[in-house]
């Protein structure tokens, strides 16, 4: 009897190390594999110069896709971001150019407050399309890729919106190409941002009710869950962070056009999808979505620093990350 | 070989289990079990929730591989195919948890993977006929074209049951078949068992209804914590004797002694006249410390009441009054927060979260008791876990597990505990011991007695009679959508509940 139970207990310690969930891990390892394979392939590669480089450019798709893991969480999907972020970046220039305020300092403080709240406004759009007006969350949200992409068109005239005051872009520029404590900025950025979003997304009652939804929106009905208003903040979420990602696009280029964030929504939902996020929803995994980023933006600089591969064919290579990572997650799935 | 067979079990051995052991991730659920299974035979598989039945039936039918140990058909061992493959052999199952896709109608998946062709297209019109026959010879109202997805539970299991009745098969397990089914569906079921066991198909019944049991079956095998423990024939056991043998100790009395609730008491719930789509004009009044019980067919309307007076469900007209204050129609927050809960009876699609652990589950209905501001505290839900596992003896060799992975009666445990997190004043249980044992059924039943006692006030809705009449201080019984009967004290007894369900008696005017 006594060494029955203690074989329990070996049995039970054993499991739990090898229970490390397969698919949170998976990610992380391709990110370690892809880093061995750049080092092999360009020495320059593993530098911590080029890395941090790579980390910031990754910022603005990382940033979205966060906001994309509680969208697809709780079982929707938002194919607008990328003309959101068109739309919203364009809606802040517009408003710097306006010079309604004169000091710059002033300007810049209402301009970040006039762009989170344009940019939360266009999730509830999209929050509220799918949920009061009951349609597919694909459909609404294609309808709004059209309306925001063509409204950006429209306020550009089909060229490009610029920001003129030269004092406004001097004051701006560090948000993008400044560092703090030796960090650029961007990436400071991408960890609040991530810090944030796993804090609400695993440890609050909304993070919870996320997940209940995503997986099934009956049980969290009946479990007294107010089901729309938890898909809408996602969308709201979405939105928000769609702003915060254009905060950092702004002052790099200081320009937007019609052109800007063209199928960053494929990218976003790649990067999640890569992080191992479950696309039917009811799982999110916000560091994997980081990490999901980061190796897009990898794969691209390796191309870039290797001589065999076009670089014209990061689209492509991209696709086949997308389909790859759901072969495994599905694999993953079947085995535990 | 099929003919020379008949009767009560007598034929040749035609499925057994050698040593069958079975490890998830390294826990092991079954030891060394023995079992056979005859020609002709109809064999109960009894045990706790959580013994290894549903296991041991999968690794028979080929779902599950075992981790050691052999199968051996026709007195050979073989490797049974995965996933439903079997069913070339002649080896069916009717899964506990349904297997049904959604999206098909009751033809297409009764005919799923053995469509039936003319000239190369598919002859929907002798699919729908065939349907339609085995549906007749259940005795089931279910049309034929209707999607899976818009059928209720019962009727989705007797589209199972039909589905596995007509495959031609030799073995046929059936896991838990009655437990969503009314006393007249399970009697077309027993009666077609019958009829097939005389025909020299062999059946395994897995049940938690101990007179089920003793009607029907021949043999019956007890497991208790994955080991097997006895197998005899049915005839030399009482419901008792087995009971022991599931529980290994002797059981008390089921059922707690009835406690009336005052005349002068407090009336916390009121139904005036409500009415859905279904359900007409039904009024009631629940005091506190009250058990009512509903009674009624399947099909009676019970549940869409239940919901529609928790608010999961628009009333068309009517009052819903909780401590004399009236509750918005269809607001399922309006009613929570005035203490009314509803645990419904559709645990895997309504009650829990499958790809969930136990706490997450466990306190999704209550995440604002787990901390401040919306920050939840994982000790503290932690601490509710211990204490909901030691409450309901929510048994799991692995503490981890996804809840779709626990077994059925041990959901149901949770599902339970879920609700009662929410600490509510006014309980609506719908079928609160489905594919519970009998010694938890016995600790549930004292647990709501015990509510009860302590100024709570349940609504429990249940199909097994024994249940109602042994828990509850008064009955109400629904007949299409209205309450045809409300009984008190002495009334209350399965005749008379029969008699108002069938629709022989009606209440005289109230
Ligand atoms: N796929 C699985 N992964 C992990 N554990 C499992 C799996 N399937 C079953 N188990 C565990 O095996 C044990 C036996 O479960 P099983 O479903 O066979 O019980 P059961 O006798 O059918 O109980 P019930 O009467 O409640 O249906 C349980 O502890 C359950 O949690
Ligand atoms: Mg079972």
């Amino acid at each position: 009897m006594d060494t029955s139970v203690n074989e329990e207990t070996r049995d039970v310690r054993r499991r739990n190390w090898r229970d490390i969930d397969l698919r949170a891990v998976a990610p992380f390892a391709a990110l370690i594999l892809l880093l061995i394979l750049g080092a092999l392939v360009n020495p320059n590669f593993i530098g911590l110069n080029n890395l941090a480089n790579v980390a910031t450019r990754s910022a603005f798709i990382a940033i979205i896709a966060i906001g994309a893991t509680f969208v697809i969480s709780s079982g929707d999907l938002d194919l607008s971001v990328g003309a959101m972020v068109a739309f919203v970046a364009s809606l802040m220039i517009l408003f710097m150019n306006s010079g309604v305020i004169a000091d710059p300092a002033l300007m810049l403080t209402a301009a970040v407050l006039f762009a989170v709240v344009a940019g939360s406004l266009c999730g509830l759009a999209n929050g509220l399309i799918t949920t009061v007006g009951r349609i597919e969350p694909f459909i609404a949200t294609l309808g709004t890729m059209g309306i925001y992409r063509g409204l950006t068109t429209w306020l550009s005239q089909g060229g490009a919106i610029t920001l003129k005051d030269p004092a406004l872009q001097e004051i701006y520029r560090p948000a993008y190409f400044g560092s703090i404590l030796g960090v650029p900025v961007p990436i400071v950025v991408i960890l609040a941002v991530t810090c944030i979003a796993a804090f609400i997304l695993y440890r609050t009652r909304y993070g919870r009710h996320v997940v209940a939804v995503g997986s099934n929106a009956d049980v969290a009905r009946y479990s007294g869950i107010p089901v729309n208003r938890v898909r809408t903040i996602a969308f709201v979420i979405q939105g928000l962070c769609v702003a915060i990602a254009v905060l950092l696009y702004v002052p790099r280029l200081g320009s937007t056009s019609a052109t800007t964030g063209i199928l960053w929504e494929l990218q976003a939902i790649t990067a999640v999808v890569v992080g191992g996020t479950a696309l039917k929803g009811g799982a999110g995994r916000v560091w994997g979505t980081i990490c999901g980023a980061f190796i897009l933006e990898l794969v691209g600089n390796i191309m870039l620093l290797s001589n065999f591969i076009s670089e014209y064919l990061i689209g492509a290579i991209q696709g086949t990350i997308i389909i790859v990572a759901m072969l495994v997650q599905r694999s993953l799935v079947r085995k535990s | 070989m099929s003919s020379q067979i008949s009767g009560a079990g007598d034929g040749a051995v035609v499925l057994s289990a050698r040593r069958i052991s079975k490890s998830f991730n390294g826990v092991q659920v079954l030891f060394g079990v023995d079992f056979d299974l005859r020609a002709g035979e109809i064999h109960a598989l009894m045990g706790e929730n959580g013994a290894g039945k549903s296991t041991l039936v999968k690794i028979l039918s080929g779902f599950e591989q075992p981790t050691s140990g052999d199968i051996i058909l026709d007195g050979h061992p073989v490797k049974l195919p995965p996933n439903g493959a079997a069913e070339a052999l002649g080896i069916v199952i009717i899964h506990q948890e349904f297997n049904l896709a959604e999206h098909l109608t009751v033809t297409e998946s009764l005919f799923l993977g053995r469509e039936v062709t003319r000239f190369g297209v598919l002859d929907r019109k002798f699919m729908r006929a065939e349907t339609r026959r085995v549906l007749d010879l259940l005795g089931s109202h279910v049309d034929e074209n209707a999607m899976i997805s818009s059928l209720s539970i019962a009727d989705k299991q007797m589209v199972e049951i039909a589905k596995a009745i007509s495959r031609d098969a030799r073995v046929v397990f059936m896991d838990e078949p009655t437990a969503v089914l009314s006393r007249e569906e399970t009697n077309f079921l027993f009666k077609q068992v019958r009829k097939l066991r005389d025909q020299g198909t062999s059946f395994v019944f897995v049940s938690h209804k101990l007179d089920e049991v003793m009607e029907l079956t021949d043999r019956v095998t007890v497991l208790r914590d994955g080991q097997w423990i006895k197998t005899s024939p049915t005839s030399i056991l009482d419901g008792e004797s087995i009971a022991q043998l599931m529980v290994g100790r002797e059981l008390s009395k089921l059922y707690p002694a009835k406690r009336e609730p005052d005349v002068d008491e407090e009336i916390v719930l009121s139904v005036d006249a409500v009415s859905t789509g279904y359900v007409k004009d039904v009024s009631f009044e629940v005091r506190k410390g009250e058990i009512l019980g509903f009674s009624g067919m399947i099909g009676s309307g019970r549940t869409e009441l239940m919901e529609a007076i928790a608010g999961l469900r628009s009333r068309a007209s009517g009052e819903v009054i909780i401590h004399g204050e009236a509750v918005p129609s269809g607001d399922v927050h309006a009613a929570n927060r005035r203490g009314l809960a509803y645990m419904t009876k559709d645990r895997k699609s309504k009650g829990l979260l499958l790809n969930s652990r136990m706490t997450a589950n466990l306190t999704l209905q209550s995440l604002e008791n787990h901390g401040k501001l919306g920050y939840l505290s994982p000790a503290s839900e932690a601490q509710a876990l211990e204490r909901a596992r030691r409450r309901f003896d929510i048994r799991v060799r692995d503490g981890n597990v996804v809840a779709g992975r626990m077994s059925g009666g041990n959901q149901q445990k949770l599902l339970l505990a879920k609700v009662m997190e929410t600490e509510p004043e006014i309980i609506i249980i719908d079928e609160p011991t489905r594919g519970i044992d009998v010694g938890t059924k016995q600790q549930i039943y004292h647990f709501i007695s015990a509510l009860a006692r302590d100024g709570r006030s349940i609504i429990v809705v249940s199909s097994e009679m024994p249940e109602v009449i042994g828990l509850c201080t008064r009955v109400a019984v629904m007949r299409e959508g209205r309450i045809v009967g409300m009984l008190e004290g002495d009334e209350i007894s399965e005749q008379e509940i029969m008699r108002y369900a069938a629709g022989l008696k009606k209440k005289a005017a109230a």
